[in-house]
């Protein structure tokens, strides 16, 4: 058939050019990463997050220079083989690669010395944990077909209600209820400028969030940090360890070792996947976002369904700006949330719009930013300015469509005419 | 008995229009009342009313004989009428059974979707109706004809039994439209009312127990099938006398001017939508290529015509190879594009009408003088064209988005056919359009053939493809699966083969039309 043929015939330049690309990061890898090493020389990387856990793992020891060459070999194998036959899925090949190049670097990095990998994993998922639930916002909202980019400037103000109310009240839980609140009320306002007054969805959030980042910069400097002991010292929550599950070697200290908000936003993942794709709400809000028009005609309220999950959006984003202050250091420090609300909407493009895709992609930025963290301690030869770029580099790489084009909600974005 | 639906004195004005003006309509039980209309008269609007997606400003509609207030669809379906809308209502992403169920699913311990319980009453109302479709196939997969099936089980899944379909068979080929016909005739036999909007006169004679014809929002009068002709129903809706039939001459054919050589095109998904096709055009003759929408005709035109990168294969236009082909580089060979979508690729809808007509040609002289733009000379251009094309139009300094549909197509067609073109390529020429201003645009294209120009006609109506071509080619898949002189085209041969039927299989079920039999009108 014609159609086969032109598969392997038409795309043949692009994949040729992928692959020699793949080819020039092998011998890259081979050039920065080998001539430093000596033979010999061994890299240990630790699985035991502390050496009082119920069951030890021995170090994993690995041959520097041995593991480098395996690496560089898979890389030029998998650019070769492309270029020769062609791999289907980008997903897969971006995948092997990057996870070649993280552990040689990693090795290199490590040569001649040791590195909690656990101890990396598991901040990694902290470090993931706001990235994440600022992604959850942007996916209950966008499948609904309301863009919010004002997530960044949602959790901004919910960081610093959430330390005010908590340091003023001594709780909490006080302080985390009005984080979620205020996060709430912010969307709510996103919500009715752009569905109500059909508002430019893009103009309005950068309005919250420049809006966000003068008023709580002016009220810090003004109030938090002349009282910091009354306004801006709030504690933050205890790690919770669940019985049991937490002495599972490996996935224990990562996943059941952690803070209230860290559990939460698990437990958001797990029940935002069930309710958007097994429960009629879910249903009708998809087809809000997919083809409006078409759920109107079947009598669904199309306004109402775009308002409920904005706001709910907000009160997600909420709970990760009160991860910044209560989950994280028990403070309020300006423009503290750094991006990631950004990040998080990477995470939910690179995730697909779906929970457990924009989960896992924020994993990977809180990886990248984990990463950097150790390496800095790891006295890497490289300036820490540059490490402190990966996570952001992480997110243009994702964001040029790279690894695949992610499919938004078909009407994403578009205010809806009757 | 009292009538299943009673519409009386429905009025509704838009800004500028008057849409509905005391439209007055009835269906009986088990009857299908056709609702006739040029675009514009008002079809979908009063259906729009009766859907509940649009508020009366004045009139009663009376249910079974109780009158009703039906103030969203919601009130619609609870009475039992349901609509399968012109430009389907599914969302792609989403299962058969999902789209179904969308509004009124069943649940499972209160909370869940009952995906199988739903999947179940599917293939019940497929059997009942002879409506065969896979509950759990994604709407994306479905070619339209089985789409509009989901459609109307959607209605019937509802217990609808007013069923109002708004142009149903526009996106169909012949055989599909058989098919639905069928379905339709069945679902009158069990009991349902149908409403069936259209302005194709020769599915109302096939299909209608009643027809009402609307006219500039007025309802001219209400016939049944034996009493008119298809002409009398055409000037019904016109307002006119109507000539039915285009009248050409046989073709002087001359030399080759468009030469198509194995063309392998991309649609903007970057998957593949025309492979390995070759054709060519005469000057003097209309080739035109018949096809359901969507077997790669766009991204061929888009491919001739510089919009769209060609990947592999040869273009020789006038005898001259094309290479990297720009819109510029094809139109100063002498080409002309009556493209498919006017107001996206034909029009810049907010220009006035008169730098419209200039679109392809302000940079040359007389219209351009260095790098002055000749207001004077443009807008006595666009007033002589106006006039020789009958464009109307209260004067050519209105913004182009005041025309109605028909207008903005003749502006593009004096555009283009105003130049000395060699080569005219057009595709769905006449989409939308009432059938005055088709008349008056395929007179002008068999003009220009007439006049020694090789016309490409694209259209996925095949009576017009009929009606104007010399040859006809059938468009499958990205592939030309057939050309034939139109003298010995069948409707139903050219269907089988727009459904992707071989042309030996589609020659042994259809017997050969001797030449001049076939059905010229649409």
């Amino acid at each position: 058939m014609a159609a086969e043929n032109l598969s392997t015939k038409i795309p043949s330049r692009k994949r040729i050019a992928t692959g020699i690309a793949l080819l020039v990061i092998g011998l890259l890898m081979s050039v920065f990463f080998l001539p430093g090493t000596e033979t010999g020389q061994t890299a240990t990387f630790g699985l035991n997050l502390s050496s009082s856990a119920a069951i030890l793992l021995p170090d994993m020891t690995l041959p520097v220079q041995t593991s480098l060459y395996v690496l560089v070999l898979i890389v030029v194998f998998m650019g070769a083989y492309h270029m020769a036959r062609g791999i289907r899925s980008p997903g897969a090949l971006f995948g092997v690669v990057a996870f070649c190049f993280v552990a040689a670097f990693l090795i290199w990095a490590t040569r001649g010395r040791s590195l909690s990998l656990i101890g990396m994993l598991t901040s990694s998922l902290v470090r993931a944990t706001p990235i994440a639930l600022a992604a959850l916002c942007g996916v209950i909202s966008e499948r609904a077909a309301v863009v919010n980019i004002g997530i960044e400037g949602i959790m901004l103000i919910a960081a610093e209600a959430s330390v005010v109310t908590a340091s003023l009240s001594d709780s909490l839980y006080i302080g985390l209820m009005v984080g979620i609140l205020s996060g709430a009320l912010i969307a709510a306002l996103h919500a009715w400028l752009v569905i109500r007054f059909k508002v430019d969805q893009i103009v309005s959030g950068v309005a919250i969030n420049i809006f966000a980042t003068g008023t709580t910069s002016f009220l810090s400097s003004k109030y938090l940090q002349h009282q910091s002991d009354l306004l801006n010292n709030s504690g933050t929550f205890p790690i919770i360890s669940i019985p049991l599950l937490s002495k599972i070697p490996i996935i224990g200290p990562i996943f059941f070792e952690n803070n209230l908000i860290v559990y939460l936003m698990m437990i958001i993942v797990i029940v935002m996947h069930i309710v958007l794709y097994y429960t009629p709400w879910g249903l009708r809000t998809r087809a809000v976002g997919e083809h409006p028009k078409a759920a109107d005609t079947l009598g669904i309220n199309v306004y109402l369904m775009r308002y409920v999950n904005v706001i709910v959006g907000g009160m997600i984003a909420g709970l990760g700006g009160a991860y910044f202050t209560l989950g994280s250091v028990g403070r309020f420090d300006e423009v503290m949330t750094a991006g990631k609300g950004f990040i998080g909407l990477a995470a939910m493009i690179f995730g697909n719009w779906n929970p457990l895709g924009a989960f896992t992609s924020s994993l990977i930025f809180g990886f990248a930013d984990s990463l950097q963290v150790k390496m800095q301690i790891l006295k890497v030869p490289i300036p820490s300015s540059i490490l402190g770029m990966a996570p952001y580099i992480v997110t243009m790489i994702v964001l040029t469509g790279l690894v695949g084009q992610a499919i938004p909600p078909a009407a994403d974005g578009q205010p809806y005419e009757k | 008995m009292p009538p299943v639906l009673q519409l009386k004195g429905i009025t509704k004005a838009f800004p500028g229009v008057l849409a509905n003006d005391h439209i007055d309509l009835e269906l009986n039980e088990g009857e299908i009342h056709c609702l006739l209309g040029e675009n514009g008269a008002g079809k979908t609007t009063l259906m729009n009313i009766l859907y509940g997606l649009y508020k009366p400003d004045a009139g009663e509609i009376y249910v079974r004989g109780q009158k009703a207030e039906i103030e969203n669809p919601n009130d619609a379906i609870q009475r039992g009428i349901g609509m399968v809308h012109q430009h389907f209502m599914l969302v792609p992403v989403m299962t058969v059974t999902e789209n179904v169920m969308l509004g009124v699913e069943e649940k499972r311990n209160g909370v869940f979707l009952d995906r199988a319980k739903v999947a179940a009453r599917i293939r019940e109302i497929s059997h009942d109706y002879g409506l065969e479709v896979d509950p759990d196939a994604y709407i994306k997969d479905l070619p339209v004809g089985i789409q509009q099936r989901v459609e109307i089980i959607k209605v019937l899944y509802r217990q609808a039994d007013i069923l109002i379909l708004d142009e149903p068979t526009a996106v169909l080929t012949p055989q599909e439209v058989e098919g639905l016909f069928k379905i339709l005739r069945s679902l009158v036999a069990k009991g349902k009312s149908l409403i069936f909007i259209t302005h194709k006169l020769k599915e109302v004679m096939a299909l209608a127990d009643r027809i009402t014809v609307l006219r500039l929002g007025r309802t001219v009068g209400t016939v049944t099938p034996s009493e008119v002709t298809p002409e009398r129903l055409a000037s019904m809706m016109v307002g006119r006398e109507v000539n039915l039939t285009v009248s050409k001459k046989p073709p002087k054919v001359g030399d080759v001017a468009l030469e198509v050589k194995d063309l392998y095109v991309e649609d903007e998904r970057h998957q593949v939508a025309v492979r390995g096709l070759s054709l060519d055009v005469r000057a003097g003759e209309v080739l035109g290529i018949a096809g359901v929408q969507g077997n790669g005709q766009t991204q061929l035109v888009y491919a001739l015509t510089g919009l769209a990168p060609v990947l592999s294969g040869e273009i020789r236009i006038l005898g001259k190879p094309v290479r990297k082909p720009t819109p510029r580089k094809i139109l100063e060979l002498g080409v002309g594009h009556v493209p498919e979508d006017r107001q996206r690729h034909g029009l810049i809808l907010s220009f006035p009408i008169h730098d419209n007509m200039v679109l392809c040609t302000y940079y040359q002289a007389p219209f351009a003088r260095g790098i002055n733009l000749q207001e004077k000379v443009i807008v006595a251009n666009a007033e002589t064209l106006a006039k020789q094309f009958d464009v109307r139009t209260p004067n050519v300094f209105v913004p182009a988005s005041s025309l109605s549909g028909g207008n903005q197509q003749k502006v593009i067609v004096a555009r283009e056919f105003s130049r000395p073109i060699k080569l005219l390529i057009a595709s769905q020429p006449t989409r939308g359009l009432d059938v005055g201003s088709i008349e008056y645009i395929h007179s002008r294209i068999i003009e220009k053939r007439d006049e020694g120009a090789a016309v490409l006609v694209v259209s996925s109506e095949l009576d017009e493809i009929l009606a104007l071509s010399d040859r006809i080619a059938v468009m499958y898949r990205g592939q030309i699966v057939d050309i034939v002189p139109a003298a010995q085209a069948s409707k139903e041969y050219l269907g089988l083969l727009m459904a992707g039927i071989s042309p030996a299989d589609a020659a042994k079920s259809v017997a050969p039309v001797a030449a001049g039999e076939v059905e010229r009108v649409f």
